[in-house]
């Protein structure tokens, strides 16, 4: 297999394939002399009816578009192996590229985004994964008809496998390559429903043990590239020093000294921060250290915010009833209920959290000279919206923006945040030529966009049995969805569907729950972060089950069992974990602790088996399990992959990370001073895939939820002490211990 | 502005630039080998890791005067085919996600097995602690540092790298 990405041209597949002859077939587009001196973009928004996804050279090369960014999570691999699977291509002859910001043709169908082009949520194959299979299988019925009226026989006589359309009846194969040397496509693409589609059990690629990645093989000789790598003649190279706080107003005490430095070209006063521009990476970043900024943060809405001030105000609102508390999860009526039963109350706390995204945030922008179209190369969960804005800036139209697809070196969430191209952009049009914008890493730390700090106040009831009859969640947070989705966050007056994530108890038999979130409106730019809202919310809501267990005098894990009862796949996956963890067997002087997290209709369940150093404080992770249920699985390597993935960052924020805030800015610079989790901490994880047949639903962020809980409960059966604060850090377990 | 030889994998470099210009910068920019990554500035998190003489370092903070006259390798140079039997290793364990920090991994774990070609688990991660990895691969690295030094041993890298993660290799 060969992965090839051609980021020179970028979104110019079509082009490139289109310009070289014509030497191969692309479905959905109708050859015509007209089309050949139209842009790329252009041309591929003239199939906006048709089939975009799937070119075939006449050497028998497949091309697959993939409409997502590629992260780490595997969709440069997952999306055309779909396609491949229902086109029946020779997989070894597969090729992925990047498609362009097109979302009438590009856009993910999946609910939470209704078509637009965004990489997020894990939401890549359970939105593309039909669509994409009938457009394979689409592909596939044009393959075999141009066969059928070439050989002249029923084109219900043709097989297809493996690259080849087969003719059984007469001995008869023709390779995919050779078809597209005579091939035509039809106008309207044939009829396909998902009838024609295959079973499962007829799934060749799609579930293979290993598939290998399409991306791995340039990841470990350093060709892949990165939005850090992308070369444009001519380029200038800028920092930009970021407001720290939202709107705050930078004076410069230094600029004329800077300037004259060797290599700087400019320093640039901007609404948004200070950029310095110079002739290299290394010169801009030594003007930018030489630079001395002051900030006015009088005039920023986040001005005075002090994240641990801020604990009591927030405590506050945890707890008065007449703050504006809007609904996130609702079944029954709990406050009828509470008082006919016994009641256990907690309150819950997590720290705000940088991404540390390994690469530092980075965009190229070239505005053309009269200023009317650009082009940005960047690696981006969400190009699209970069394309609007920067058009928006330039008083143009969304296709005259091209924006070429890189390898993301994380995302994580922030890289939804179109940003950094903007600020590129602007700087382009102001120095009149391609900028290449590369934050330093302090920098890049200064422009956080965090998860929010949370406070959660929880309440249940049990009735005389001992069965949970109520449950109450309020939320105390920046709400995300106001900045990282306003137009959600504006059509539903105010709820944040992000950061309320894991709220909801829709797995769990509770006749009476209420979950609410109240906004904490500081100013600070609260950002997706892997696992969003669940993250923290099962944090609380996994930890306090197990508070209300032991109040009914339940165990943790038969508690869950109890609940999930008519969610049979909940239930299994709790049961799976259990085994597979050992979860009753006693360990001297360690604590075992179960949690449960369903997200984007995915299941999982953690075990953690955990030992407490009373002295440090420290908490050693021994082992953590994970079950989890995806339905249909793609690439089972890779599901593991990601869940371990998801666990270490959530073994990250579950005991090191977290940022604090003075004046409403973040009061970190690098790793020294926010320390990720490193190679020694991580513990052996052991994960498990309970696979079903229902369709497939998201894997990236699933590892994360669980993690937190399952140590705090794991910690609270070893020692009897309850741990409510995210990280979970020495002192806080200290403290906790007494 | 001064003019600095040295050798970059393999083969004879000069450059005109500042002597205390970063290593990196040089790599990336001049040389235009960009397999070698920035991620901080400051040595903290290793993905800008290249050997210096067979020693790694991080280009990050190594002002150019100091390669004068030495051999620098950079992921590009570590095999001409990505036939080194770490990177065999790290295909075979699918190691990368992100993959951005993994130039940096692989050149620190080339450093550990030229001079320990069969290192236990501990001192995999003793060599390894520097290299941060946010995807969260280190597991995935372990194993296939594991496989790599099985690879040399014998054939059999899969029984190796899973010994190795177990802490038993």
């Amino acid at each position: 297999m060969t992965a090839h990405l051609d980021h020179e041209t970028g979104n110019g597949i079509a082009r490139r394939d289109f310009v070289k002859g014509a030497a191969g077939l692309t479905f959905g587009f109708a050859l015509g002399a007209g089309l050949l001196n139209r842009s790329a973009q252009a041309f591929a928004a003239e199939a906006s009816t048709l089939n975009a996804w799937i070119t075939i050279g006449t050497d028998g090369t497949v091309t697959l578009m993939c409409p997502s960014a590629e992260m780490g999570q595997g969709v440069f691999t997952s999306l055309p192996l779909v396609l491949a699977e229902e086109l029946d291509a020779d997989w070894s002859k597969v090729r992925a590229e990047f498609a362009p910001p097109i979302p009438p043709i590009y856009g993910n169908p999946h609910p939470f985004f209704n078509g637009a082009q965004i990489t997020a949520g894990s939401t890549a194959v359970p939105g593309y994964f039909q669509p994409l299979r009938i457009a394979g299988a689409q592909a596939r019925r044009i393959l075999i008809d141009n066969v059928a009226g070439r050989w002249k026989v029923p084109a219900a006589e043709l097989t297809t496998a493996n690259g080849f359309v087969i003719h059984s009846k007469s001995g008869r194969r023709i390779s995919y390559g050779d078809i597209a040397k005579f091939a035509t496509v039809p106008k309207e693409p044939p009829k396909v429903t998902a009838a024609d589609l295959k079973k499962p059990s007829q799934f060749k690629l799609i579930g293979r043990a290993n598939i290998g990645r399409l991306d791995v093989p340039a990841k470990v000789n350093g060709s892949a590239k990165y939005g850090i790598d992308a070369d444009v003649p001519d380029m200038v190279h800028a920092c930009v020093v970021e407001a720290p706080a939202e709107g705050a107003k930078a004076t410069v005490l230094n600029s004329d000294d800077v300037s004259k430095m060797k290599g700087i070209a400019a320093v640039i006063p901007l609404p948004f921060g200070v950029a310095v521009v110079g002739n290299s990476v290394a010169a801009a970043q030594a003007g930018r250290k030489a630079l001395k900024v002051t900030w006015d943060t009088t005039v920023s809405p986040a001005k005075g915010f002090d994240s641990e001030a801020a604990k009591q105000e927030y405590a506050r609102l945890g707890q008065d009833r007449k703050a504006l508390a809007r609904t996130a999860y609702k079944v029954g009526e709990v406050w009828d209920v509470f008082p006919s039963t016994r009641q256990v109350e907690a309150t819950y706390w997590s720290e705000f959290c940088y991404h540390a995204q390994m690469e530092p945030m980075n965009a190229v922008a070239s505005v053309s000279a009269d200023g009317k179209s650009a082009e940005i190369w960047t690696g981006t969960q969400f190009g699209a919206l970069i394309a609007f804005i920067v058009s928006g800036i330039l008083k143009t139209t969304p296709d005259k923006i091209i924006v070429h697809q890189y390898y993301l070196g994380g995302g994580y969430g922030r890289r939804i945040g179109p940003d950094i191209a903007i600020q590129a952009a602007i700087l382009s049009s102001i120095v009149k030529k391609p900028v290449k914008l590369l934050l330093t890493r302090e920098d890049d730390l200064a422009a956080v966009h965090p998860r929010p700090m949370s406070h959660h106040v929880l309440k249940a009831g049990v009735d005389k049995n001992n069965d949970v009859l109520a449950w109450y969640h309020r939320l105390v947070a920046e709400n995300v969805s106001a900045l990282a989705a306003p137009p959600s966050y504006e059509a539903s007056g105010g709820d944040d569907l992000i950061g309320w994530r894991g709220l909801d108890q829709a797995c769990y038999d509770i006749p009476h729950a209420l979950a609410e979130g109240v906004r904490a409106n500081n100013g600070i730019r609260v950002w997706p972060w892997r696992g969003i809202g669940s993250g923290y919310n099962k944090f609380a809501a996994e930890a306090f089950l197990d508070e209300v267990a032991a109040f009914a005098g339940k165990d943790p894990l038969a508690l869950r069992l109890e609940l999930t009862r008519f969610q049979p796949r909940a239930h299994a996956v709790i049961k799976a974990v259990a085994e597979m963890s050992d979860y009753a067997k006693k360990r001297p002087g360690h604590g075992m602790g179960i949690a449960f997290s369903d997200y984007h209709g995915t299941y999982t369940a953690g075990v953690a088996e955990v030992s407490v150093d009373r002295q440090s404080g420290k908490i050693t992770v021994h082992n953590y399990w994970l079950a989890v249920d995806p339905g249909i699985v793609l690439q089972p390597a890779h599901v593991h992959a990601q869940l371990e993935s998801a666990v270490v960052f959530a073994l990250s924020a579950a005991f090191i990370e977290q940022l604090a805030f003075k004046d409403g800015i973040a009061q970190a610079s690098n790793f020294n001073d926010y320390p990720v989790l490193r190679m020694a901490d991580v513990p052996p994880i052991h994960t498990m895939i309970v696979a079903t047949e229902n369709p497939p639903t998201g894997i990236g962020e699933v590892g994360v939820p669980a993690v937190a809980p399952a140590i705090a409960n794991a910690v609270a059966q070893l020692t009897g002490k309850r741990l409510r604060h995210l990280p979970m850090t020495p002192q806080r377990v200290k403290k906790a211990l007494g | 502005m001064t003019t600095i030889a040295f050798t970059i994998n393999g083969k004879p470099a000069r450059v005109e630039a500042d002597e205390d210009t970063p290593l990196l910068w040089i790599i990336r920019e001049q040389l235009k080998l960009t397999g070698t990554k920035f991620g901080c500035g400051i040595a903290q998190c290793g993905a800008c890791t290249v050997h210096v003489d067979g020693e790694p370092v991080r280009s990050c903070i190594t002002p150019l005067q100091i390669v004068a006259g030495r051999r620098v390798t950079t992921i590009e140079g570590l095999s001409p085919d990505s036939s080194h039997p770490l990177q065999r290793a790290w295909i075979e364990e699918q190691v990368p996600q992100c993959g951005y920090c993994q130039s940096g991994q692989i050149m620190s774990a080339a450093a550990l097995l030229k001079r320990n070609p069969h290192p236990t688990r501990a001192q995999i991660v003793e060599a390894m602690n520097g290299n941060i990895c946010r995807c969260g691969t280190y597991n995935h690295i372990i194993r296939a540092i594991g496989r790599a030094a099985g690879m040399t041993q014998n054939e059999h890298g899969t029984k190796h790298a899973d010994a190795v993660l177990r802490g038993e290799g």
